[in-house]
C-alpha cells in the first residue's frame, strides 16, 4: 500500500542529528575551538563578517563552526541573526586617514609620506606547500601599527584627480529600504561591500579584460584598525565606540574626458570590513565601472556596467538561496508541465499519424 | 514552547509593522507589487521568506496555523516553517483546512473552499509575472504603470501559433480588477479559478525580491486567455486512486520499477477526510492509512 510522502517530522529530526554527527567530526579527536578559528583562520573570519555584515569575530568564528567551514552557510548564519538585533543609531563616517595601518601600499608612486608598508601580505610567498606548518614553527614579534595620509590626496593638490568633496546626505541603507533603482553611489557601494566575494572578483577581472575597461592603478591599498565613533545628542558630543580593522582601496583611474568631464584621473573605491584585500580591489574597479553615467562615458553593455545587473545578482545569501531552493519538492509544477507536454505530443502525433496517412487517401 | 530568546513570531514590531504597512497598500491595489524592506530570516531565499513574514506580520496568538507544501501539511518544508511558528510564536497548528484562520501555501490553493475569515499566504519565487519576457525591473515597472501588456498577449498567442495551446501549465498570468497582470505564485493553473472572488483575503510574499502583494476578498480575477482559446483549469485525467475524487489535483507517483504509477490527490487533507468518510478509490483499501 503506497503511503503519501509521509514522514517529513521523522526525517528532519534524522537529517538534523546526522547533520551534528557529522559537524563534530571524529569523536577521538579534540573539537576545535572558536578563538582558534578567529585568530588562525582569520581570513576567513573575516569574510564572513564582511558579507555578513556585522562586525563581530567570535560571532563569526562560531558559524563558520557551525557551518563546518561552508563559508557562505556561515554568512547566512550571520546574516539572520543581524535581523534580530535592534538598530540603536549610526556612527560618524570613519576617518580611513587616521587608520592604524599594518599594511599599505601604493602602485603609482614609488614611495609617498609614511612609505610602503607590505604587512602580513602572501603576495611575494612561494605557494609551496609548507610541511613546516605541520610542526610548530617559531612566530616572529609583531610590529607597531602607523597613521600615514592617503596616496590619492597628493593627485588631488594638482588638479589632477577628480575631486572627492564630503557629502553630508545621509546614505540609503539597504538592510532597511527595498533596493530600488536608479541607486546611487553610496548605495551602490553597501551592496558591493556586502556582495560574494567571487563575484565580485569575476566582474572586476571582465572589466580588465575589455569588458567595461576602466584603466585602474591601485593608487592605495590599505589595512588597518580606525575608531568608530557614534554621535550622542543628549551629550553633544561624539564618543568612541571602539574599533574596527578595516580593508581600504582606492583605485586611479585613467580618463581622457567626455562630453562632460575634462581629462584626469577618477577614482574607484572599495572599503571592506576585516583584512580582504582582493574583495577591496575588486569593489574598487566594480564601483568605477558603474559610474559611467556619472562621467559621460558610453554604455558598452558590458555586465560590470550595469547596474540593474550587478546590483540583482551579487548578493551570495540571496543567490544561494534561489540556487538551492529547486531541489525542494516541485511535484506540482512538474506534473502541470507533465500534462501539458503529454497533451501536446498526443495532439502532434495524432497529427503525425494523419500526414502520413494523407497520400494513401489521395491514392 | 515559545522560545523566549525572540519576539513573537521571530520580527520585531516595527519590522511587524513595516510589513503591515506593506500588506495594506498590497489591499488597497489589488494586484500591485509593493516594495518591502524584506529581512533575511533563519531559513533560506527560496525557502518560502516571502509568505513566512507576511505569515509573522499577520500572526496573533490566537490564530491557528496551517502550512503546506505541493498540497500536503507533511512535506517537509511544511514541517519545517510550521514548527518555525510553533517555536517562535507558540500558536496552534492544524491540518484542516477548514479549522485554519491562516493558511501559508507553496504552490497550491486547497480544494476545500476558503471562507472569510481566513488569510491564504502564498510564497512567491518571482513576483514580477512579465519577468521572463523583460528581465529588467525598470522596465517592467513602466509597463505596470502604461498597463503595457501587450508583450505577454504576443507570447500567449506565439504559445497557441506554435503549439496549438498556452504553454503555461503553472504560474499562469491572471488579470486583477481588470487593472493589474499578477502572477499567481506556481500554482498550477487548476488552481487559478480558486482566485476569483475568493472570499478569504490572499497575500502574496517575495521575500528575496523585496515584494508583497494582495488580492482582497472578492476580488475579480480572471485568468488571460482569447476569445477562441479560453483559459482551461487542467489537471491529469483520473481520479484519485485513494479515495477516488474526480475533481482535486493529482500527484503522479510511480510506484515500481516497471514504471507503474498512481495518482493521488495533492491536497492530503482533502483526501484523508474524503477516506474517513468513507470514499474509495481505485487502489484504496478503506481508512486504514488515515490519521
Amino acid at each position: 500500500m503506497y503511503v503519501a510522502v509521509k514522514g517529513g517530522e521523522r526525517a528532519i529530526d534524522a537529517a538534523h542529528d546526522w547533520l551534528a554527527r557529522e559537524r563534530r567530526g571524529a569523536p577521538e579527536l579534540a573539537e576545535i575551538g572558536n578563538d582558534q578559528i578567529a585568530g588562525q583562520l582569520k581570513l576567513a573570519t573575516d569574510r564572513v563578517m564582511a558579507e555578513g555584515s556585522l562586525y563581530d569575530r567570535d560571532l563569526a568564528a562560531l558559524a563558520i563552526r557551525q557551518a563546518r567551514g561552508d563559508l557562505i552557510e556561515a554568512i547566512f548564519l550571520i546574516r539572520a541573526y543581524r535581523t534580530t538585533l535592534p538598530r540603536f543609531g549610526h556612527s560618524v563616517p570613519v576617518e580611513t586617514a587616521a587608520m592604524a595601518c599594518i599594511r599599505r601600499i601604493s602602485a603609482t608612486f614609488k614611495d609617498a609620506p609614511g612609505g610602503q608598508i607590505l604587512g602580513p601580505t602572501f603576495d611575494y610567498t612561494h605557494r609551496l606547500i609548507d610541511f613546516a606548518l605541520l610542526a610548530e614553527g617559531a612566530v616572529p614579534p609583531p610590529r607597531d601599527p602607523e597613521t600615514m595620509p592617503h596616496v590619492t590626496g597628493f593627485l588631488g593638490r594638482d588638479g589632477l584627480i577628480e575631486a572627492a568633496d564630503p557629502d553630508d546626505t545621509e546614505p540609503g541603507d539597504l538592510t532597511r529600504t527595498p533596493l530600488s533603482l536608479p541607486a546611487d553611489r553610496a548605495l551602490r557601494l553597501q551592496a558591493l561591500a556586502r556582495a560574494d566575494e567571487g563575484f565580485i572578483l569575476s566582474l572586476a577581472y571582465s572589466t580588465q579584460r575589455g569588458y567595461g575597461r576602466t584603466h585602474a592603478f591601485v593608487g592605495e591599498l590599505r589595512i588597518g584598525l580606525v575608531t568608530v565613533e557614534m554621535e550622542i545628542p543628549e551629550l553633544g558630543l561624539s564618543i568612541a565606540l571602539g574599533e574596527v580593522e578595516l580593508t581600504e582601496c582606492e583605485t586611479v583611474n585613467q580618463f581622457l574626458g567626455s562630453k562632460t568631464e575634462p581629462a584626469q584621473f577618477t577614482r574607484g573605491y572599495g572599503l571592506v570590513l576585516g583584512q580582504s584585500e582582493r574583495k577591496a580591489i575588486a569593489m574598487s574597479l566594480v564601483d568605477r565601472a558603474l559610474r559611467w553615467k556619472e562621467l559621460g562615458e558610453d554604455f558598452t553593455g558590458a555586465p560590470a556596467q550595469d547596474e540593474e545587473f550587478v546590483l540583482s545578482h551579487c548578493d551570495n545569501i540571496q543567490a544561494t538561496g534561489f540556487l538551492e531552493h529547486i531541489k525542494l519538492p516541485h511535484y506540482v509544477d512538474f506534473q502541470s508541465e507533465l500534462e501539458l507536454i503529454r497533451r501536446i505530443r498526443a495532439e502532434a502525433l495524432k497529427q503525425g499519424t494523419a500526414d502520413t496517412t494523407e497520400p494513401e487517401d489521395r491514392a | 514552547m515559545t522560545d523566549q530568546a525572540y519576539n513573537f513570531a521571530y520580527l520585531d514590531e516595527d519590522t511587524k509593522r513595516m510589513i503591515r504597512r506593506a500588506i495594506l497598500k498590497g489591499v488597497a491595489i489589488p494586484g500591485y507589487q509593493v516594495p518591502f524592506a524584506s529581512r533575511e530570516m533563519p531559513m533560506p531565499y527560496g525557502w518560502g521568506t516571502g509568505g513566512v513574514q507576511v505569515t509573522a506580520a499577520c500572526l496573533t496568538p490566537e490564530d491557528t496555523l496551517k502550512v503546506i507544501d505541493q498540497g500536503a501539511d507533511d512535506t517537509t518544508n511544511a514541517v519545517s516553517i510550521r514548527r518555525f511558528f510553533q517555536r517562535t510564536a507558540d500558536v496552534a497548528v492544524t491540518e484542516h483546512t477548514r479549522d485554519a484562520t491562516l493558511i501559508q501555501t507553496r504552490h497550491r490553493i486547497p480544494e476545500e473552499p476558503l471562507t472569510e475569515d481566513q488569510i491564504m499566504v502564498f510564497q512567491v519565487p518571482i513576483p514580477e509575472p512579465l519577468r521572463f519576457l523583460e528581465p529588467r525591473e525598470t522596465e517592467t515597472r513602466k509597463m505596470h504603470e502604461l498597463s503595457d501588456y501587450g508583450l505577454m498577449h504576443v507570447k500567449l498567442y506565439e504559445d497557441i501559433a506554435k503549439n496549438g495551446h498556452i504553454a503555461t501549465a503553472y504560474d499562469y498570468p491572471v488579470m486583477v480588477e481588470e487593472h493589474y497582470v499578477m502572477s499567481p505564485s506556481p500554482i498550477p493553473r487548476f488552481d487559478n479559478p480558486k482566485l476569483d472572488r475568493s472570499p478569504a483575503l490572499m497575500l502574496f510574499g517575495a521575500g528575496r525580491e523585496q515584494r508583497i502583494y494582495a488580492l482582497p476578498p472578492y476580488t475579480k480575477v480572471r485568468s488571460l486567455d482569447f476569445e477562441d482559446h479560453p483559459f482551461e483549469a487542467s489537471k491529469a485525467d483520473h481520479a484519485c486512486d485513494l479515495c477516488g475524487a474526480e475533481d482535486s489535483y493529482l500527484d503522479e507517483v510511480i510506484v515500481d520499477d516497471a514504471g507503474g504509477r498512481m495518482f493521488v490527490c495533492s491536497d492530503t487533507d482533502h483526501c484523508a477526510g474524503r477516506r474517513a468518510a468513507g470514499h474509495v478509490g481505485r487502489l484504496g483499501a478503506g481508512t486504514e492509512d488515515v490519521k
